[in-house]
């Protein structure tokens, strides 16, 4: 799968972070989320839809898959 | 096409006797009618409860609704007539809406992370270390309340925001007045211009004399003493009162429901499930308000601007369209999506740091004391009234074997 992140929506409430640690850290400074894996597979994917599911404000998506990046997931 | 809604008649001011940890039958039976029901509040004004975990999770969303303090002028069981509500001070950002939220939240965010949080969880046990110690010293019977449940989340915020040590007595008594539900207008008054003058002297004492903590951080922002304080406060009472009553209402749970705490002590590994199960089980934040900034249409009825809501977490976070046995304690339960931190921008900032104190100290206290039981029975623990927002027990009388 591949992540979609708005990072102007973001509280910083880490739930994401918390939730899918493989995919997503926080900021250091200003608390807001960092994708360490865009196109994470397998357990790690899954982790990462029940954060975008869980996000409070939004700011995550689950992009579906066009042509360009059909191959990259 | 359109069903009549139901209405809520009369909002409940206890909960059912014998059952401290369910919402109030009023409210569950509501839901059980429809998840948003028509309500009028003391004031006369007509206003909505939402009481489904679907629609209270979309409201607590939608901007379209506003957590704005000027929007709240009537009160569900207080009739205070016409009156004006000024807007929040600046600073006290859980009642504004963006951008002015934001400013202040912002400037937070990044000391709240969980991996700061988590850096911290040394420091939260070793303090409760030395609560368990001071118990075990003095011997049983004790409050529980007293002695562990509000010291340690009170000394860890006091840490965070630098709050000097000689003062945190001051602060407990006073946030305890005007959380409590259960004072004079003027006791409440006094309790809380107490609280703000001694913040504005800590914030000009944090800007002359930056020390390491959040508080002397943010003078070095474009932040105003005024909003500091605001600010101050905020972290301060959310620090405080809640996650004391998770530790004391968490206790009192898990000694009722003794096969799950036998489930959790035979594997330490169920703990962070078991906060999350218990945040959901108890949602102490049992009620939040909004206000409809226009018309909305939301669960087949059309919410007017103006309109006042209710929004029930607590009926919520115990909806069996989406927690199968919602009414039951099980701390293996995998579903999550619970809403005891709210959801949309407001969502709990500091939920990282109650879920490490939680994790470090539930666990310890029951590590400590094995025979660890109630001193009264069951139905005797008081809690706390409705008109509180926040849920919890007033008291937790506990003994053990020595
Ligand atoms: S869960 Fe959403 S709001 Fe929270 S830190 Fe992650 S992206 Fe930001």
């Amino acid at each position: 799968m591949r992540i979609g992140v708005d990072r102007s929506r973001c509280i910083g409430a880490g739930m994401c972070a918390l939730t899918a640690p493989e995919v997503f850290d926080q900021d250091t400074g200003d608390g807001r989320v960092l994708t360490l894996d865009a196109a994470p597979e397998g357990a790690a994917a899954e982790a990462a839809r029940r954060a975008v599911g869980l996000c409070p404000s939004g700011a995550l998506s689950e992009v579906p898959p066009t042509r360009e990046n059909r191959d990259r997931t | 096409m359109s069903e009549p809604v139901h209405t809520l008649t009369t909002m409940p001011t206890e909960r059912r006797p014998g059952c401290p940890f369910d919402p109030p039958p009023e409210l569950a039976d509501a839901r059980r009618h429809s998840p948003i029901s028509r309500f009028t509040f003391a004031n006369g004004k007509p206003g909505w409860v939402v009481t489904g975990y679907d629609l209270v999770r979309s409201v607590l969303a939608d901007t379209r609704f506003s957590s704005r303090k000027e929007f709240m002028r009537h009160h569900p069981t207080i009739d205070y007539g016409d009156i004006q509500v000024p807007p929040a001070p600046p600073g006290e950002f859980l009642l504004m809406d963006e951008p002015q939220h934001g400013r202040y939240r912002k400037p937070l965010v990044g000391k709240f992370t969980v991996r700061r949080m988590r850096q911290l969880a040394e420091r939260v046990e070793r303090i409760t270390a030395d609560r368990l110690d001071a118990m075990e010293q003095a011997g049983p019977p004790t409050d529980l309340v007293t002695a562990f449940a509000k010291p340690i989340p009170a000394i860890v915020i006091c840490e965070l925001l630098g709050v000097p040590y000689e003062d945190r007595d001051f602060f407990q008594d006073r946030i305890d007045t005007f959380l409590g539900g259960e004072v004079s207008d003027e006791v409440l008054t006094e309790a809380y211009t107490g609280v703000q003058a001694y913040l504005a002297e800590l914030v000009a004492a944090k800007r002359a004399n930056p020390t390491d903590d959040i508080l002397s951080d943010l003078t070095d922002g474009d932040l105003t003493d005024e909003e500091l304080k605001g600010m101050a406060l905020i972290l301060l009472t959310a620090g405080f009162d809640t996650t004391a009553n998770m530790l004391a209402l968490g206790t009192f749970a898990l000694l009722e429901n003794p096969a799950q705490l036998a489930a959790l002590r035979a594997d330490p590994g169920l703990v962070d499930g078991a906060v999350e199960e218990l945040l959901r089980y108890l949602s102490v934040g049992a009620k939040f308000y909004r206000t409809a900034l226009e018309d909305v249409e939301l669960g087949g009825v059309t919410i007017g601007a103006g309109d006042p809501i209710v929004l029930s977490l607590s009926t919520a976070n115990r909806d069996p369209e989406h927690f199968p046995e919602p009414d039951a304690l099980d701390l293996r339960r995998r579903n999550g999506g619970h809403l005891a931190f709210s959801h949309g921008i407001h969502q709990c900032l500091g939920q990282q740091l109650a879920r490490v104190e939680l994790r470090v100290a539930l666990p310890a206290l029951f590590d400590r004391f094995p025979t660890l039981r109630l001193a009264v029975p069951a139905d005797e623990v008081e809690v706390r009234p409705e008109a509180a927002d926040i849920h919890g027990v007033k008291s937790l009388p506990v003994t053990w074997d020595v």
